[in-house]
């Protein structure tokens, strides 16, 4: 209890309620940037955000209503990459496998760069105990199952996470 | 000239991004004993005021941020 206690760590408290892979990044970063900080985090996936924590992510991208994304290839000469392919909204929404394009890209775009993959950030996390809590009243909606989900999550609801942030140093929501 | 810092440790972090910069050290840095320096390069620009903050956070110190050859090179001390 951090705030009890005044040797305590501090806590990082966040909120994960998106599922696709841009949004992905936020949380894990943030919770093991966090552990490696000496703090305590716990992560609170609910509603989309929940499908995280899947043995397999699947999390994908769509540019569609994601108007500022930037359209760029991994691939070919530093002035093809800098390109940003002014891409109308009606052939993204309307292309089949646009969005598996799209993902690819962005996921090759990130380890180019790079950057982790959000595997191996999740793993990370775990390594670094953070705490990761499951939405009950997501699992009921949605049809899952405790055994949808990996082995290292905890299952709880809104007052499981609320207690937990209430002693909290940074609370946030993505 | 600057003294020579003797490390007992060098941990590569060129090419990566945040947050793996700061997450490596943290894991590196326990392997240390208390007192032993842990080398650290990287060529992620955000890595020196991250580095900063992680030396202010943990409480292990940061001996020396600089830059060499393009890359950025942080010398720490185990702490606790």
């Amino acid at each position: 209890m951090s705030k009890s206690d005044p040797n305590a760590p501090k806590r990082l408290a966040l909120i994960a309620s998106k599922g696709t892979l841009d949004w992905a990044y936020p949380p894990f970063i943030l919770a093991t940037a966090a552990g490696a900080l000496g703090w305590e985090a716990g992560v609170f996936f609910t509603f989309y955000g929940l499908t995280l924590l899947k043995p397999k992510l699947t999390a994908a991208v769509t540019p569609v209503g994601n108007p500022a994304m930037p359209m760029k290839m991994p691939f070919g000469p530093e002035g093809f990459q800098n390109i940003n392919w002014p891409i109308p909204q009606l052939i993204m929404a309307n292309v089949p496998g646009f969005n598996a394009l799209a993902t690819t890209l962005m996921k090759q775009t990130f380890e180019n760069k790079g950057v982790a993959s959000i595997e191996e950030l999740r793993q990370m996390a775990i390594e670094l105990d953070v705490r990761l809590i499951g939405c009950q009243m997501t699992m009921d909606v949605f049809g899952f199952k405790r055994e949808d989900f990996i082995k290292e999550c905890e299952i709880g609801g809104a007052a499981t996470f609320l207690e937990y942030a209430a002693d909290a140093d940074v609370q946030l929501f993505v | 000239m600057m003294d020579v810092i003797k490390e007992d440790q060098v941990l590569d972090c060129s090419g990566m991004l945040c947050p793996m910069p700061v997450v490596k050290t943290s894991k590196a840095i326990k392997t240390l004993e208390v007192g032993q320096v842990l080398k650290m390069i990287a060529t992620d620009p955000g890595a020196p005021p991250d580095m900063e903050a992680w030396s202010r956070q943990t409480g292990n110190e940061l001996l020396r941020s600089m830059q060499d050859e393009g890359k950025f090179v942080f010398y720490i001390r185990r702490v606790k």
